[in-house]
């Protein structure tokens, strides 16, 4: 097998890597990790976090690629498969290689739709074929379905449960601390565990959240869509930053030409309503991309490269708001007798932002970061749906309830593919928005005084 | 006054112009119209004399800034910048691909969109501050900690969602409503009441919210204790104090949702089949028609910077304090 990078893998993991760097700079400052602290003592955050972290693994996961090798030519030469793979597929490849032919409801054992049976007097009849994988070994499937899905749901929950115990056995003695919410922790972990369990004891035999138009398993859908939002998310915040930051302290601090140039640039980028200019810096990438189809080899550096370009352009375009509150509170913080000090004591003006601007802004900065991730996964499947998104051909939530909106007019109603965007999305974002909160409240110096 | 609103409207001369720039360099610079025409004609098997003959058409034959073979002001006159860009101040947009003129859409089409747009506004405003101000009557009970939590988890779920489930129940399953289309006049009620309540509804999460921190800080302010001390009521003193002095904040955030407000219609406007703006604009960026989008952009700015002028204006209904100078 060739390892294979994308440019946002390549991005995600040095986020990763630079997340890891941070804590370990917050772990060893007490004035840092102080608000971090009353963060993990509340059993909300700590619940939304490890939720939060679940979801991430699995895009980490998803974001390890590499091309398989192929069985080796007549001559022995290694060959590697023309698409791209990442970790998530081979753990999910039971999943992934389960293909029906249309449509079928979560743990449907029968197509949805109506096909001729030849059958073995060579007589044919129409009516619902059997599913090739979903409730395949199932010998009467309309009589032992309903046992045989309790029995193996069953069977993950204890196993879950089990895993759990050991688990709370191992780390019952590092979570008793003061100003710990441990228990939010592993309840939470309880919980995962036992979706985790019960989705792995049922996933290999039914297709749980049933099978989309083509007849992919929806479940698998779903998983890889994880790694779409959460990368829109985290890169986003990637461009924005050294803009808001670098534009916001510097109007603020410098003053005067700067400031009025500054304030201009967010002004005039304001006045345009956001969807807009998004809309037409998408349109005219893909116009590029299409114009240059150098720029990439196979299908999955092409979608890549659009979703590089896609949390290049949300960044371009979000940065504004943060580069307002920063400037706003560096006129505040320079005027501060410290920093009045420092410049009277002839401290270069780099050093300066450096060293007391930036520590003193840094709590804006992690509160808008945190705030804007849950509404970033949410404008993806908005943009997906306005057709400015991530590309048709990637799995992402927005493209999932575009495929499946139409199908509402089906009769019967094809639902399961917009319930499992549905409960993904709400899970992440709701998880998302309940950890923003508390980190607010915990870095705001002014919501601290309102508790 | 007066003096104000000029100074208001001559600051807003170089962000338009800024953001007529930002087009023009996204639009013809950065994307030549050389791409515009490949792109409309099949990127591959397309001849130089096709594509000249597409940008003829369009007048986008002539040079970007400067003409040099054009006499006197017409070297200044006969380019793309003059003809297709700063034409917009004059709400001149020009022709779309299918050869309709833009500015006459635009003032066919704004109707449907404003009988949407404005029911959204003014009944979802209505609705996230009476929501707000009765958690905070209840404040420090479960009422209103459930109440918060609805509000988290409406804000969590997407807005396609309340589409896509508000169309399925009323429309389909409960026939309330007309899937979707649209008729003038007085029929128009017919078809706009569930847009309308679906984005009201899909707006209180997070508009609830907002208005709730507005009103926690403005509760905890002096003028709320004396309010108290002196035994008003608690209805009075939410109803009279808090919300009259909360109407500043409340003004601005309101201005803030105003673009958004636009880009809710969009969808909305697609899902339901209205003839608005909203569905014009998605239907020119999936047909990648630029002139269009370009249009919208103008027009979006345009409508951006009259909203945050009404906004100053009305600053000094509600608060007598406010004076512009």
């Amino acid at each position: 097998m060739m390892p294979v990078v994308l440019w946002t893998d390549a991005l995600i993991f040095l986020l990763v890597a630079g997340l890891a760097g941070l804590v370990a700079l917050v772990h060893r400052h007490e004035h840092l990790a102080a608000p971090w602290r009353r963060i993990a003592a509340d059993p909300v955050a700590v619940s939304a976090a490890v939720v939060l972290l679940a979801f991430t693994a699995i895009a980490v996961l998803d974001s390890l690629h590499y091309r398989p090798a192929l069985p080796p030519g007549p001559h022995g030469e290694v060959q590697y498969a023309p698409e791209v793979k990442s970790a998530l597929d081979r753990l999910l490849a039971p999943l992934a290689e389960r293909q029906e032919k249309t449509y079928s409801a979560p743990f449907a054992t029968r197509l949805y739709a109506k096909e001729v049976i030849i059958l073995a007097d060579d007589s044919t009849v129409r009516d619902y074929p059997r599913l090739q994988h979903g409730g395949a070994h199932l010998a009467a499937p309309d009589a032992g379905l309903a046992t045989d899905v309790a029995l193996r749901a069953a069977a993950g929950l204890v196993l879950a449960v089990a895993a759990w115990l050991l688990l709370v056995l191992a780390l019952r003695k590092r979570l008793r601390r003061q100003q710990f919410a441990g228990g939010a922790l592993l309840y939470t972990l309880l919980a995962l565990l036992v979706a985790a369990g019960v989705l792995a004891a049922l996933a290999p035999h039914y297709h749980v959240f049933g099978t989309d138009k083509v007849g992919q398993d929806v479940l698998y859908a779903s998983l890889k869509s994880i790694r779409t939002g959460v990368l829109i998310g985290a890169l986003t915040t990637l461009v924005t930053l050294p803009l808001a930051i670098g534009l916001g302290v510097s109007a603020g601090y410098f003053g005067g030409r700067i400031d009025d140039a500054v304030q201009y640039l967010y002004t005039t980028l304001n006045a345009i309503p956001g969807v807009l200019l998004i809309a037409a810096a998408v349109l005219l990438m893909q116009t590029q991309l299409e114009t240059h189809p150098d720029w990439f080899e196979t299908g999955a550096e092409r979608a890549d490269l659009r979703l590089l370009f896609l949390c290049l352009i949300l960044g371009m375009t979000n940065w504004t708001g943060l580069a307002r509150l920063l400037r706003g509170e560096t006129l505040k913080v320079r005027e501060l007798d410290y920093v009045v000090a420092a410049r009277a004591f002839g401290v270069s003006d780099g050093r300066i932002l450096l060293r007391h601007i930036l520590p003193n802004v840094q709590h804006i900065v992690l509160i808008s970061v945190v705030m804007d991730f849950s509404g970033l996964v949410l404008a993806e499947a908005v943009l997906s749906y306005v057709g400015v998104g991530v590309d048709p051909g990637m799995l992402s939530f927005g493209n999932m309830i575009n495929g499946a909106r139409l199908e509402l007019a089906r009769e019967p109603v094809v639902w399961w593919q917009l319930a499992a965007a549905f409960t993904f999305m709400f899970i992440l974002v709701l998880a998302a928005n309940l950890f923003a909160d508390c980190v607010r409240d915990a870095l705001d110096p002014r919501s601290r005084r309102q508790a | 006054m007066t003096a104000y609103l000029l100074r208001r409207l001559l600051y807003a001369v170089p962000i338009l112009l800024g953001v007529n720039l930002l087009t023009f360099t996204l639009f013809f610079m950065v994307n030549t119209p050389d791409d515009m025409a490949r792109l409309h004609l099949g990127v591959k098997r397309v001849t130089p004399e096709a594509i000249e003959k597409w940008k003829a058409a369009r007048g986008y034959d002539r040079p970007l800034l400067v003409n040099a073979e054009a006499a006197g002001l017409g070297k200044v006159t006969e380019t793309i910048f003059y003809r297709h860009s700063l034409a917009m101040f004059a709400f001149e947009f020009g022709a779309a691909d299918d050869g309709r003129d833009i500015a006459g859409e635009i003032r066919t089409r704004m109707w449907p969109s404003l009988a949407i747009a404005l029911p959204t506004f003014v009944i979802g405003l209505m609705v996230n501050i009476t929501v707000a101000l009765i958690l905070l009557f209840f404040r420090r009970t479960y009422v209103e900690w459930s109440g918060v939590v609805a509000l988290v988890a409406m804000m969590s779920v997407s807005g396609l969602f309340y589409i896509i489930g508000g169309q399925y129940l009323f429309a389909k399953v409960w026939q309330l409503a007309p899937i979707s289309g649209y008729q003038e006049g007085i029929n128009a009620a017919r078809f706009v009441w569930l847009p309308v309540l679906i984005g009201v509804v899909g707006g209180v999460g997070a508009g609830a919210r907002w208005y709730r921190t507005l009103f926690l800080e403005e509760a905890g302010k002096d003028y709320v204790r004396t309010a108290r001390a002196k035994g008003l009521g608690e209805a009075r003193v939410l109803f009279r104090h808090i919300l009259k002095n909360g109407m500043v904040p409340i003004l601005t955030g309101a201005v803030a949702v105003f673009p958004l407000l636009f880009m809710g219609s969009l969808i909305m406007e697609s899902f339901f089949g209205i003839p608005g703006l909203g569905s014009y604009t998605i239907d020119a960026i999936n047909a990648q028609d630029f002139a269009i989008v370009r249009a919208m952009v103008f027009l979006g700015a345009v409508l951006y910077i009259a909203g945050l002028i009404l906004t100053d204006l009305s600053y000094t209904l509600v608060d007598p304090r406010v004076r512009l100078k």
